[in-house]
């Protein structure tokens, strides 16, 4: 399986995704943003980070970046696009995914762990995940989701809605939501489902000296849903 | 030809930054403010001379990077 982590001016998480990625199989390539042409890929990755320094709004320049336009028509194909964090918020401004990620609801950069609920299993990143609940890691200051009114009716009637934030036990509440996220939601697809943006770092879980083993639950699950 | 846009956040859209400069500005003795909502300001100056067109330009710009019209408006000022 092939896949390509696209690295912007200000990415951090990229090279972690590489490690990730190569670890549980891919043959992975970087990826630079003002490249034209996407390598033959399975899987392209929006990996975490500052691009271009969060200016105007987190995600905005890089989603008008060179490579972002072969990203959108790979995904308008059919093709399997993942952003985490960082990428999660040019995926909103490339409009792949529906909504915004707004500013921290109190103002604070939250950097921890956090469970998260699977809400849909039918699609090709977390369909055959045995676990309902996956303990992930955040690091973020806008990553409180907000989407109209319109748009959450057509989220929710389509089954967008990804992950939500929960306790450990999967229970969806205020008072575990991090960040002010509209319903708790952490993780979004696009209506086709090939499309998932989300706040958490799955790719910081990979190993138990380090956080723990539920992002390579999520990366082992993923390359044998792509075989 | 400068051309100013003021952007600002729609009134459903949370503004936790307005809200604490608000509450900050009521801890200083300013305890009249209702509500602060923050926004931006651009001052774009353009090669275009012809008012119109400058203005159809910016307000292009506006809607693929200025503003994300999912959460914000934007207002053109009229060059004077």
């Amino acid at each position: 399986m092939k896949s390509s982590v696209i690295t912007f001016p200000g990415s951090n998480c990229d090279r972690d995704m590489d490690v990730a990625l190569k670890k549980f199989g891919f043959k992975n390539k970087m990826v630079w943003h003002a490249d034209a042409e996407l390598p033959k890929s399975d899987l392209v990755v929006l990996p975490g980070g500052f691009s271009y320094g969060d200016y105007l709004r987190c995600g905005s320049m890089a989603s008008k970046s060179k490579i972002m336009q072969s990203v959108i028509n790979f995904a308008n194909s059919g093709g399997m696009v993942m952003g985490i964090c960082n990428g999660f918020q040019i995926l909103v401004e490339t409009g792949l995914v529906p909504g915004v990620l707004l500013r921290n609801k109190y103002l604070e950069f939250i950097c921890k762990n956090v469970f998260v609920k699977i809400n849909d299993k039918k699609n090709k990143y977390f369909k055959n995940v045995d676990n309902q609940v996956l303990e992930f890691h955040i690091a973020h200051n806008e990553g409180n989701y907000f989407c109209t009114n319109d748009q959450l009716k057509e989220i929710e009637d389509n089954n967008q809605i990804a992950i939500n934030y929960c306790d450990e036990n999967g229970k969806i509440e205020d008072q575990f939501n991090p960040n002010g996220s509209i319903k708790s939601i952490a993780g979004i697809f696009n209506k086709e489902k090939n499309v998932l943006g989300m706040m958490p770092h799955p790719e910081r879980m990979i190993d138990t000296s380090l956080s723990g083993e539920d992002g390579s639950l999520f990366f082992k699950n993923l390359i044998n849903n792509l075989k | 030809m400068k051309i100013s846009v003021i952007i600002t956040l729609k009134k459903d859209v949370l503004d936790p930054q307005g809200k604490v400069i608000q509450q900050t500005l009521d801890g200083m003795g300013f305890e009249d403010v209702n509500e602060i909502r923050q926004g931006k300001y651009f001052e774009i100056d353009t090669k275009e001379t012809d008012n119109d067109k400058a203005k159809a330009k910016v307000e292009e710009m506006c809607k693929k990077l200025l503003a994300n019209l999912v959460i914000e408006n934007y207002k053109i000022i009229d060059p004077k």
